[in-house]
Order: structure tokens, then C-alpha cells, then sequence
């Protein structure tokens, strides 16, 4: 340490390294950087990180990819309900759930593009179809799955407007293919709903990492209830009774895959689930999609409380995308989540006998 | 697409049809100064804009941080006292013992006498260390990145190293998330920085290339094919960086670590050389004095996409459900 004549002026040594909840700080986070006073620069024998700062890089992705990811959920079960309407014959069920589905995905997908660093390159997306990357084989999904939600909906807008939009001849095309694209569109609709969890899983972030066994099954279940919210919100109740089956379901679902995917992942990976923004967002969640669902079992009959059951369901969905989000955004920024399970599970293979694949080698 | 996981020559399983030898870095920490001429000459000769406010970390003389968009080789200062210093030489000594396999014959002892190796030994202060490691993408076997890419913009050069075409990348962010190691970043802004004395001539400099695209280390891919050494190897005064065909680096490697263990540094340890690990061994190898998260490595790095095969049947099974509950729905009683 250096002793000059400024030592005076400097602040007092912040206090103990210890956090609230009684664990050790790791490296040395939030006590360097702001310039203000120098540090004692020789580490404690207990760090374990570079100056405390994160390992790998959180995706560069703002609040338009949990956008995504709630109404591509959206989407995907809209148009599931909207192939139920059209193959029982329930047409305000099916018009409103094709209605619903083009919107999402269409305000999704402009999310997406938003997002990238080079809007003006989204195509790009196209260029290539790789099995190896969850995104491309989303963006084929995405764009499947769009062409049949896109030409079911406006069949039904044709039919709303009183078949003035100018389709000319291409009508009869129109409602020829109308119904094959409402199934088109159905079939690629798991996927729709399924390939975003892959494409979190597939990624060096520790907490979404982590979750990549169970995180499908979070994410169908949510689009499950977020699109079965939505029909009983637009679609009266005469016809919305799959609706509400589905959001039973979904909520079932959801509440289910969360808690065992929380059980099962790493448990040091787990705690961005649980702690700070992420934290309240998922159990704020988890509470607005259980009240959804006693709602719709309760008082789904009723327009009014279907209708509140509904929009809570929704919510629920958007605040698991956005929970998830979090999570995983913060626990890239933490070095402790990418290296104590690292470590562990290091330790745990070589505790079983397993030497040979270790990054670090004694020679 | 090529293997997922395990051992593999990158070029070939890219389906290069003509061999280069893979090429690679061995980066030795053990004889680093610290002097960051391999940032500079990176910085330099790659054309990458100022990265960050030029403010003091308080991290030791590092002042860069950590690689990025625009910094691709980033050198690590690390202060030990003594206790530290124990623990290091107890956690090397405990790899050693593990009794990994090795692959290629024992390497001879260095006599004690010679002064090449001498000279080359970091002083055996007892109490003191400063550990300096020059930093850089790791150009997996099996690159993260480059399998989540979704616009081809990352490829497998001749060399086997991960290149970004620039002009390719739409910037979603994806190969960020997806890399390990935290070395690939989209570049977001960042400014040219130019001499106020010198402002006629440097107005002319373009504004700062790529923004919005992912950017790191090329290897000097276009230095590669014209058969030079990539810029940062070059500048090394101390030879710490060393560049060269993939295998001989590794080989290297392993002589060097077994020189430093029979003088008694067992902190000495090997990161990358092994291509059995996570990431079916990286090209840039590096020698280091300590565990690899004091530098800010990751433990036990694994590719992510390793695990995707499980994950697709997952999300399979996931749509399956979705499926059947819809169909329930519909046709279930209740209603």
C-alpha cells in the first residue's frame, strides 16, 4: 500500500465483504471502477473472479426480444385455437383467434427487427437455413408459420369488410386456400412456440443454460394460457369453452414446468429465478396465472370474469417471458453464476473418476 | 452440419476441401510483461475504434477491462500476496497429480544451466506476484458462435479459425450470448478518437466501422493469407504470444509447462491444450500460473450447442404437448 500525503482524503475502506443474505462476495463487485478512490489492490484469499467482472457476455437483446417471446407465444396458441374454431365449426372463435395470431406475430416479428444491430439486414436471417442455430430455424418457423396466419386473416378480414378488399380474381384463391392455411399455419405453430426456449437454452448464459430441460415445456404452457387469455377476451363465452379448457391447461402447465425446472436446474443457476427484477416478475406471474386460472374455472361463463381472467392470463405470460429474460440477463452479468456451477460440476466429475476432460491440464 | 462435441480438425469437419494445418496461438503468461503492445498492434492494425472513456478501472494496470467489440486482445493484471501464491502452487500440483493423460512422448528435463530457459523464469518472489496474461478469442474446435450464427456471417476459415464477415452479419446478438468465454460483443458505438492537433487529417478518417455487427478477433485472417504472423504475435517482445500450426503450438505448450514444473513452479498449467474438454480444445492455448477464473476464464467452459440435439427433442416433446392440449381442449368435455 502506498502511504502519500492524499491517503487523508480518501474515503474509509467500505466495510465487511459480506452480503445481506450471508454469503461471501465474490471478487470485488461495485468497489472499483468510479474513479473516486484507489483500492487496495492485492486480492483476499476468497476471490475467485476478475475484479468481479461477468465471464461470458449477456446477449445484447432489450426488452423487444421478451416482446418477442410473449407474443410469438401469442401467436402460436391463437393459431391453434384458430384451427379448432375452423374444424368444429366455432367461426367467432376462429375468425377472432386468426386475428389475433396475425397481429402477434406480426408486432413480434417488427420487434425482432428492431432489434437487430442492422434492421436493414434482416433478410439476412434467410440466407442460410442452419440446423445449428436455433435462430435460423425460428426465423423458418417464423416465417411458415406467418404466410398461413397471414392469408387466414385476411380471409376473415375479406369476409368482415363485406369482400371489398381489391383481391380481384385472387378471391376464390383466397378462399380456396383459406382454410389449408389455417392449418399450415397450426402446424408450425408448436414450433413457434417451442424453438424460443431452444434458442435461450442454446447459449453460454448460465441461468437460461441451465434451464434448457424444462424451459420448452415453460413456454408452450405459457403460450398456451397467453393465447387461450386472449380468445376470452375478444371471443364470447358461448364459443370460448376450448379457450378456457386450453387456459386451464395452460396454467396447469406453467405453474408445473416452472417449479420442476427450478428443482432440476443447477441450484446456483436457479437464484436469478428467484432474486431481484426477474424475481418479482415471475412471482407476480405465477400469482396473476393461478388467479387467471381460478377465474376462468370459477366464473369463465361469466363475459365479464372471463374476460378479467383472460387479460390476467396474458399478463402472466408476458411477465414469465420477461422474468425469464431478466434472469438469464443477470446472470451474465454476474461472474459467480457462470463459475461456482462451472466449478462444481468440475469438481463433481473429478470426484467420480472422470479426469480427462478438463479445459485446465497439468501438462 | 459437422460433430457437435468432442475431438475433431475444425477445417476438415467445416468441409474444407483443400488442408492448411489448423493455426493457433500459445499465449505463455509466464513470460509477459504487461506491456499491451498486442492490444495496440491489434487496435492498429485491425482499425478498431476506441473502446470505453479512457477512465481508470482500478484494476490493477489493466485499464481496458475485458475483450470486446473492439478489443481483442485484452491484458489481465492480477496483484497475489503470498497465501495466494501457495494456493496456486498447491491447485497446479493437484492437476499435475491427477495423472492426466498425455499425448505425445515425455519431454526431457531442461538442464539447470541453461540460460534461455533462465532467463525466461518469472522471478520466485515468495510473498509478491503480478500475474499479466494477454487475453484473446479462443477460436474453439467447436465455436459457440459461429453454430448459433443464423446468417453464415461466422465461418470456418482454411486455418480452422472463426471469422466474422461483416458484411454478412445482420447484428442479432445471438453468437454474444452463445460464445463460452464472453470474447464476441456487437458493437454498438464507439468513437474515433482523433489528435486535436492533427484534425485536418484525421477528419478524414471514416466513421467508426461495423457498428451494430458482431465483431472479435480474426486471427488477422487477412494477415494469414498472406502468410504472416497475425499483428499482436508480431509486436510481442517477449515472445509470450507465440503463432504458429496448431499442433506444434500445443506441443510447445506442454514442453513449457513441463519446464516450469521441474523448477518447481507447479502454478504452472495448460488451458485449451486438452481437445477432450468442453469445447474439443480451442486454438489460442495459453500457459497459466493460477486458476483460470483469476484471469477471468471460465472453469469448466462447455459449448453450448452440445447439449442442442437433447434440447430439439425437448422442445419436441414440448410441441407434442401443446398439441395434445389444444386437441383436449376442443374435445374435452367441459366446454
Amino acid at each position: 500500500m502506498t502511504l502519500s500525503e492524499f491517503d487523508s482524503f480518501r474515503p474509509t475502506k467500505p466495510g465487511g465483504r459480506r452480503r445481506k443474505d450471508g454469503k461471501s462476495a465474490r471478487g470485488r463487485r461495485g468497489d472499483y471502477g468510479d474513479g473516486s478512490r484507489e483500492m487496495p489492490m492485492v486480492p483476499e484469499p476468497e476471490f475467485t473472479s476478475y475484479y468481479g467482472r461477468p465471464v461470458v457476455k449477456p446477449a445484447p437483446w432489450g426488452d423487444d426480444v421478451a416482446i418477442y417471446l410473449f407474443l410469438g407465444g401469442v401467436a402460436a396458441g391463437s393459431a391453434l385455437l384458430g384451427v379448432g374454431g375452423q374444424l368444429t365449426g366455432r367461426p367467432t372463435l376462429r375468425r377472432n383467434a386468426r386475428l389475433g395470431a396475425l397481429a402477434a406475430v406480426s408486432a413480434g416479428a417488427v420487434a425482432l427487427v428492431k432489434d437487430l444491430g442492422r434492421p436493414e439486414r434482416f433478410l439476412n436471417m434467410l440466407r442460410t437455413f442452419k440446423v445449428t442455430s436455433p435462430m435460423s430455424v425460428g426465423s423458418w418457423i417464423l416465417s411458415a408459420f406467418s404466410a398461413g396466419a397471414g392469408v387466414s386473416a385476411v380471409a376473415e378480414i375479406d369476409r368482415m369488410s363485406g369482400h371489398r378488399l381489391p383481391l380481384g380474381p385472387l378471391r376464390k384463391v383466397l378462399q380456396a386456400v383459406e382454410g389449408p392455411a389455417g392449418v399450415e399455419a397450426a402446424v408450425f405453430a408448436g414450433p413457434l412456440a417451442a424453438y424460443t426456449a431452444v434458442l435461450l437454452g442454446d447459449t453460454a448464459t448460465p441461468t437460461w443454460n441451465a434451464a434448457h430441460e424444462e424451459l420448452p415445456f415453460v413456454f408452450v404452457s405459457s403460450a398456451c394460457l397467453a393465447s387461450a387469455g386472449l380468445a376470452m377476451v375478444t371471443t364470447p363465452v358461448r364459443e370460448a369453452g376450448p379457450a378456457r379448457n386450453l387456459a386451464l391447461l395452460g396454467v396447469v402447465g406453467d405453474v408445473v414446468a416452472m417449479k420442476v425446472m427450478e428443482h432440476r436446474m443447477d441450484p446456483i443457476a436457479a437464484e436469478p429465478l428467484r432474486q431481484g427484477k426477474a424475481g418479482t416478475l415471475l412471482k407476480w406471474s405465477e400469482r396473476l396465472a393461478v388467479a387467471g386460472g381460478v377465474g376462468t374455472l370459477l366464473g369463465g361463463r361469466n363475459r365479464v370474469v372471463a374476460a378479467a381472467s383472460g387479460l390476467a392470463l396474458l399478463a402472466a405470460s408476458a411477465l414469465t417471458r420477461f422474468g425469464v429474460f431478466e434472469a438469464g440477463l443477470a446472470s451474465a452479468k454476474d461472474p459467480r453464476y457462470t463459475i461456482e456451477p462451472q466449478k462444481n460440476r468440475l469438481a463433481a466429475r473429478r470426484a467420480a473418476g472422470v479426469t480427462g476432460d478438463a479445459i485446465t491440464t497439468g501438462g | 452440419m459437422g460433430q457437435l462435441s468432442g475431438p475433431t480438425d475444425p477445417t476438415a469437419d467445416a468441409h474444407w476441401e483443400h488442408s492448411h494445418p489448423r493455426k493457433g496461438f500459445f499465449t505463455d503468461t509466464s513470460i509477459c510483461i504487461g506491456c499491451k503492445a498486442c492490444e495496440v498492434a491489434c487496435k492498429e492494425w485491425n482499425h478498431n475504434p476506441q473502446d470505453g472513456d479512457l477512465e481508470l478501472l482500478g484494476s490493477s494496470y489493466d485499464n481496458t477491462g475485458a475483450l470486446g467489440a473492439s478489443t481483442w486482445r485484452h491484458v489481465a493484471f492480477i496483484e497475489q500476496g503470498q497465501e495466494r501464491i501457495i494456493e496456486a502452487r498447491e491447485s497446479g500440483r493437484a492437476l499435475v497429480n491427477l495423472g492426466m493423460p498425455r499425448i505425445g512422448p515425455p519431454t526431457s528435463e531442461p538442464s539447470p544451466m541453461d540460460l534461455a530457459e533462465a532467463d525466461t523464469t518469472p522471478p520466485d518472489t515468495a510473498d509478491f506476484r503480478w500475474l499479466m496474461s494477454s487475453d484473446v478469442c479462443k477460436h474453439c474446435t467447436h465455436a459457440g458462435c459461429l453454430d448459433v450464427c443464423p446468417t453464415g456471417a461466422l465461418f470456418r476459415t482454411e486455418f480452422g479459425t472463426v471469422v466474422v464477415q461483416d458484411d454478412v452479419c445482420n447484428g442479432c446478438g445471438t453468437c454474444v450470448a452463445g460464445c463460452p468465454f464472453g470474447v464476441i460483443e456487437r458493437r454498438s458505438n464507439g468513437t474515433v478518437k482523433v489528435a486535436a492537433s492533427r484534425e485536418e487529417q484525421h477528419a478524414k478518417h471514416p466513421e467508426v466501422p461495423n457498428v451494430g455487427v458482431a465483431q472479435k478477433c480474426t486471427l488477422c485472417y487477412d494477415r494469414l493469407v498472406a502468410d504472416e504472423t497475425p499483428a499482436c504475435a508480431k509486436a510481442c517482445p517477449t515472445t509470450s504470444i507465440k503463432f504458429g500450426d496448431h499442433d506444434d503450438m500445443v506441443e510447445t505448450a506442454r514442453e513449457r509447462v513441463s519446464a516450469l514444473h521441474a523448477q518447481g513452479l507447479t502454478e504452472a498449467r495448460l488451458y485449451g491444450a486438452n481437445e477432450n474438454d468442453g469445447v474439443g480444445g480451442t486454438g489460442s492455448v495459453f500457459l497459466l500460473l493460477d486458476e483460470p477464473e483469476v484471469y477471468g476464464l471460465p472453469p469448466d467452459p462447455r459449448v453450448p450447442t452440445a447439449d442442442l440435439p437433447r434440447m430439439y427433442r425437448r422442445a419436441g416433446m414440448a410441441v407434442a404437448g401443446m398439441a395434445a392440449a389444444a386437441a383436449l381442449a376442443f374435445l374435452g368435455g367441459r366446454a
